[in-house]
């Protein structure tokens, strides 16, 4: 390999002071979207950048929104503003150094990090996570799902108007699971605890009981929050026919998770490729109808339901038994030359590391397929014709973030 | 010492004393209104802090603000990166004085985990004065907390008068700092020199 010439450029960004204006100038936003029938309307457009420190962008993104009146006819989205250059270092740095970085990714949910990379490099080396590691993987994976999507309606509620309260009760849950993660790993939120063929340390003392109490208690938060909320007619008024993502557009822009299954197709990567011991369980993949922000806060709801289900049954029949695969190397690993993708359902959607292996310590290439930039990729599409009130919503309602997008 | 005890004994009547600093430092102390400004991982357990269990508001530093313009705290929650350090150092720009920062986690400190990046920056206190820096990746809500306490007892002993008094009430400080801008290869400048002055390494010969 030879040694590049020049350091790379960064990339190019609005010098300094720049003053947005009436976009006379509408060059800015030539682009693909600009073959769209009908083009931009002969008057004055108001050029409004939306961030990167704004209120309801969920981090540091910011989108560059062309008005007409109220109405957004052009959005463009500006990403890099958390670019972290995960990928690069995880490529200088050895395998197990890679783990705790894949917790600041998607830094809501770390445990379904972990767990995607560690199976991506099971997948390369061979290592076969025992029994009692893959039903504890499964139980902190889905809790991980239960205060991600808590937390995701709380932001959209927020962003809605409802200040406070909402997201006050979904963090009131959220510290409840999190302090299980804390007795289990010693970390808050970048737990960095699964590892290769297995995971870090064994469940402590009495940690079922109390995480069987967590899932006892969570159906009444969730009975709560509906009662509250979900026949609100505000809530109603705001966010139904809002943002409707038609299924035709939804696959062939590659959205995952929860937004693609509330326009209503059935793909559910626990389903689908039956990965880890996902099979054993019964379990219901909840679909919308519309594909709107309503049906994306719906599917939110219901699939907490689900989870908690798989997490009943998941607590009353995990086994006894090593947790780690004795062959399982974690120090100094060098996989065999080759390569492997390994993916899971993270509550965001499809979380796919793809990791090439050329013999050596560390990584040759790594690469993520991060869900929240791909779904948000269709933003655009979602936004048109909508007010600048909405697009908050329909951001809150795609459930981003940053550090996974930008990564 | 005597006026402690004279000053207890008084309270005891029903009387406060007080001077005009104690109770301008008293009165800004207990009202921090930081802004709502969020970079990363950190800014999930600074929204921890304001919420139910930790409750900042017990404080009096609960309302967060999304416009610089009504802001006296920054809590810089997060990696800054070298395409969003401008926009940082703008908005404490806009703050008014008197405006005080806290560096929250090792990105903000020195670039944390992430210092090896190309696109990270190693420490916002290279472009803006830092009053407080919490250590940790995140940092737990309650050292968010203990970080509070330590401004607002930095806050109490603020002097109205004298050298030592603060940046806010010196005509001849600056209260906003150049903006750094994107160079070819990285900001220019990198650092403002005025501003930082890392800890001097101790090499044994």
């Amino acid at each position: 390999m030879t040694a590049l010439a020049e350091p790379p450029v960064m990339h190019e960004a609005p010098p300094s002071g720049t003053i947005w204006r009436l976009a006379e100038d509408r060059s800015s936003f030539a682009g693909p979207t600009d073959d769209r029938a009908g083009g931009l309307p002969d008057h004055d457009l108001l050029e409004v950048a939306l961030g990167p420190h704004h209120p309801s962008t969920h981090g540091v993104f910011r989108m560059d929104v062309v008005l007409d009146g109220e109405e957004v006819v052009r959005l463009k989205p500006v990403f890099g503003y958390l670019h972290r250059n995960h990928e690069k270092i995880a490529e200088k740095n050895s395998y197990l150094a890679a783990i705790p970085y894949t917790d600041r990714l998607d830094y809501i949910c770390s445990m379904t990090n972990n767990w995607a990379y560690v199976m991506t490099v099971e997948k390369l080396t061979g290592f076969q996570p025992p029994e009692r590691a893959e039903y504890i993987r499964v139980i902190v994976g889905e809790l991980t799902r239960l205060f991600n999507h808590a937390c995701l309606v709380g932001f959209l509620l927020q962003d809605m108007g409802a200040l406070g309260t909402p997201l006050m009760y979904a963090f009131r849950e959220r510290e409840k699971i999190l302090d299980l993660f804390e007795s289990l790993s010693g970390a808050r939120m970048m737990c960095n605890y699964m590892r290769f063929g297995g995971v870090r340390c064994d469940l402590p003392d009495g940690w079922i009981e109390e995480a069987k109490q967590v899932v006892a208690e969570f159906p009444r938060f969730l009975d709560e929050f509906e009662a509250l909320l979900t026949g609100n007619e505000i809530l109603l008024v705001r966010s139904q026919g809002i943002g409707v993502l038609s299924k035709e557009l939804a696959v062939n822009a590659g959205v995952t998770g929860p937004m693609l299954r509330a326009s209503g197709v059935g793909y559910d990567l626990r389903k689908v490729d039956k990965y880890s011991i996902y099979p054993r369980f019964n379990f219901r993949i909840p679909l919308g109808q519309h594909g709107d922000v309503f049906d994306r806060y719906m599917i939110r709801l219901l699939e907490m339901r689900e989870s908690l289900s798989i997490l009943k049954q998941a607590l009353d029949t995990i086994p006894a038994g090593p947790i780690v695969d004795p062959k399982a190397k974690q120090r100094g690993l060098r996989p065999k030359a080759g390569e492997a993708y390994g993916r899971i359902e993270a509550p965001k959607g499809e979380l796919g590391f793809y990791v090439v292996s050329d013999g050596s310590p560390n990584p040759y290439r790594f690469r993520i397929r991060p869900p929240s930039l791909i779904n948000l990729t269709v933003l655009e599409d979602m936004c048109l014709g909508h007010t600048i009130a909405d697009v908050v919503i329909i951001l809150g309602s795609v459930d981003i973030v940053l550090g996974e997008v930008d990564r | 010492m005597t006026d402690e005890i004279a000053r207890k004994e008084l309270e005891k009547q029903g009387v406060v004393i007080t001077s005009m600093g104690e109770l301008y430092n008293w009165g800004r102390k207990n009202s921090i209104w930081p802004l709502q400004f969020g970079l990363a991982c950190c800014a999930i357990e600074m929204i921890a802090a304001s919420m139910a269990r930790f409750d900042i508001a017990r404080f009096g530093a609960e309302v967060f603000r999304p416009s610089p313009r009504q802001a006296d705290l920054m809590i810089v929650a997060g990696t800054v990166t070298k395409k969003m350090a401008p926009q940082v150092v703008r908005l404490y720009n806009q703050m008014p004085e008197p405006k005080y920062v806290i560096a929250m986690g090792a990105c903000a400190i020195s670039g944390g985990p992430f210092k090896q990046g190309y696109n990270v920056l190693k420490g916002i206190d290279r472009f803006i004065p830092v009053d407080i820096f919490i250590p940790g990746c995140p940092p737990r809500p309650e050292a968010l907390l203990d970080a509070l306490m330590a401004l607002q007892k930095k806050i109490e002993g603020d002097t109205l008068r004298g050298a030592n008094r603060p940046r806010h009430i010196r005509p001849d400080a600056p209260s906003e700092f150049p903006i750094p801008e994107f160079g070819e290869h990285d900001l220019v400048p990198d650092k403002n020199p005025a501003l930082f002055h890392p800890a001097a390494v101790l090499l044994e010969k």
